[in-house]
Formats: structure tokens, sequence, C-alpha cells
């Protein structure tokens, strides 16, 4: 909070579009929320830390990818409605792009035996790193015996019962928010 | 035609409402309601979620490839709009009214709340990939070896990725009777 710099001018509505435009034609791998806090906090200091974390949380308590969140926080932030739109957009259009793409080399290629043995072997490996994308992010979880009986328990209802989506949450939700409420 | 873009609408619309804790968490929910709404086979489903993970940016962009699967670029255009509008849209009023009654207790109690949740349906994600990506010791090598690889060392995930996929499609064509 206590900047000594002068607050920056606003960007304009393009730097914000080709800023997150760059951070989705880039960030590989997952890991998008770290481009965008160097982006937003220390390449172009649209934003402090405060503000970024503020963001942050709120992108975590919503429903939606992250990063999509924080690039709708950070561009009405910055710029209202349009920069809101213009971020995402950004944000999107590079993968979408590839995935469209390699989506219709792929269903128009009759003969890709190779295509499906790379596709498998990627499945493979991105099991083995969604699982550690889920342990890292979990691991405090599985420590407090509150949380690990929620983590069980969805785990329980979506995979085992095979019960729906939305039943699992109208289910968990309550539960959960019941044993975490905040102590009166 | 215009029954399935409706169809796909209100599936993908819905699957953005429930995505707490990110893509991960509808992952299992997507596969399931592909399978027995749209006749996406899990296996099919696999290759599309493998091609999201060589793609810039969210991986979650996989998603229009259902869409122009089964309906075209309209179909991309409108799965693409359905999975990220409504909850774009939604945080965006959250973060608006956000401003105005600051930070509560709540707030807090509520990502607390959410976060095992999304946890557990992450685990529910890894399950449904995993059941039908890993087939023999082959693919149960290669996901473990990104797992640790991931986990322990500081290589960008999508050279782990990339290396062990193309490691895995090299030892199915030129030995694709070994494992």
């Amino acid at each position: 909070m206590n900047e000594l710099a002068e607050p920056a001018p606003p960007p304009s509505l393009w730097e914000i579009f080709l800023e997150f435009l760059l951070i989705g034609a880039i960030s590989f791998g997952g890991g998008i929320v770290a481009y965008q806090k160097i982006l937003l906090t220390e390449k172009r200091r649209w934003l402090n830390d405060d503000e970024f974390m503020a963001c942050l949380a709120i992108s975590q308590t919503m429903p939606g990818l992250n990063a999509v969140n924080i690039a709708v926080l950070t561009g009405d932030r910055l710029r209202g409605v349009l920069g809101a739109i213009l971020a995402a957009l950004g944000l999107l259009i590079p993968g979408v792009t590839f995935v469209l793409v390699m989506g219709i080399l792929y269903l128009q290629n009759t003969d890709h035996h190779l295509a499906n043995l790379l596709l498998a072997g990627v499945a493979a490996a991105a099991t083995g790193l969604l699982s550690a994308i889920t342990y890292r992010l979990g691991h405090r979880q599985f420590n407090h015996f509150k949380s690990l009986l929620i983590v069980l328990a969805s785990f329980y209802l979506m995979s085992i019962m095979s019960l729906s989506l939305p039943m699992v949450l109208l289910i968990m939700v309550p539960i959960s928010l019941l044993l975490f409420r905040p102590k009166a | 035609m215009v029954s399935v873009l409706i169809h796909l609408v209100l599936t993908f619309g819905l699957l953005s409402l429930l995505a707490v804790g990110g893509g991960t968490a509808v992952l299992a929910e997507m596969q399931e309601v592909l399978h027995q709404q749209f006749q996406i086979p899990p296996d099919r489903f696999l290759e599309v979620y493998s091609v999201g993970q060589l793609a810039p940016g969210p991986n979650m962009t996989m998603v229009v490839i259902f869409g122009f699967q089964l309906a075209g670029m309209v179909g991309a255009l409108l799965v693409g709009l359905a999975f990220f509008l409504p909850s774009s849209v939604l945080c965006f009023w959250i973060g608006r009214f956000w401003n105005y009654i600051g930070e509560t207790p709540w707030r807090r109690a509520v990502q607390n709340a959410l976060e095992p949740i999304s946890i557990g349906l992450m685990c529910s994600g890894v399950y449904a990939v995993g059941k039908s990506a890993l087939d023999g010791p082959l693919t149960i090598a290669l996901a473990m070896t990104a797992f640790t690889g991931v986990l322990f060392t500081r290589v960008n995930p999508v050279y782990v990725i990339l290396g062990l996929g193309s490691l895995g499609a090299a030892i199915k064509y030129w030995q694709p009777g070994l494992l």
C-alpha cells in the first residue's frame, strides 16, 4: 500500500489485451497465475501485491479457472468491463487457436497411428502431472482430519458412488461450510 | 442441430458454474456427461484432454474441440463461450461487490470450505483420466516418472509431458510387444 512512486496512468485497452495475449501464448505447462503476478505487479506495476492477492483470493473462491478469473478481475480494475473482456480474451485466444488447429488436423486425418501413440503417452504422463499438482495443492489438506474427511467424501461420492457433480456439491458444500464456518 | 447446440451450451454452462477450484474439478463430470449424453467415448475424451495439455495458456481451452467435433465452428464458439462466460460474469460481479463490503470472515470460510471439496474432485479427475490412460506397465511407468519429475524437479511440466509422451510413443512404435 505504501507505494512511493506515482500511480501509473491506467493502461490502454490495447495494452491490456496484448499483455494477456502474450501470457496466453507463452505460458506452457500451467502456472499461469505466476506469469500474471509477474506481469501485473512487476513488469507493468498495474497492481500492488495486496491488490493482486485480493484478486487471487476472490478467483480461488469463485468457480471457473483461476487464471481466467484473475484476468477478469484485474481487467475490470484497470479499465472496467471492456478491460475484463479483453484480458480474458487475450488469455484464451492463443490456446483456443492451438487446440482448434490441432483438433481439426486430428479429426480430419484418418491415418494417425503415430499421433494416437503420442497422445496415449501424453495422457499417461498428464495423469502423473495431474496427480503431482493435486498432491502439491492438497497435501496440507491431507494432514487435517476435518479437511481430509471432506476430500475423501467428495472423491467417494463422485468417483465411487458415481453421483453427478451438482449432487456432490449439493451434499458437500453445506457440510463443509458448517465445518469451516467462522468462529463467532 | 439446434437442439445439439442448446444441449451443448447448457451442459458446458453448468460445468462452468460448477468448476469450484478450477477446471480439473469438473473433468470427471465432463467425461461422464460427454459419454452418456453426447456419445463421446472416454478414450476420445482422453485424446482431446491430451491435446489440451500441449496447448499454451489454460489447458481447459480443449473443451472447444468437443464443440467442434459435435457441431463445427459454431459448436466450438458456443462451447467456448458457455464454458468461460458464466463463471467469468459471476466472478466479475462478485469482484465488484467485494470492493464495497471488503474482506469478511465468511470469504475466508467459503474458500476454506471449498478447498478440500475441490481437492477431492481433482482426485476424481485424476481417477477418471487415469482409469483410461493407464492401461499397462508402460503407461503406469510414464505416469510415475511424470509425477516424480514434476514434484521433485523444477523442469517445466510441458517438457516432462512432451518428453515422456514421445518416449512412450517411440517404445510402442518400435517395440509394440515390449510392455
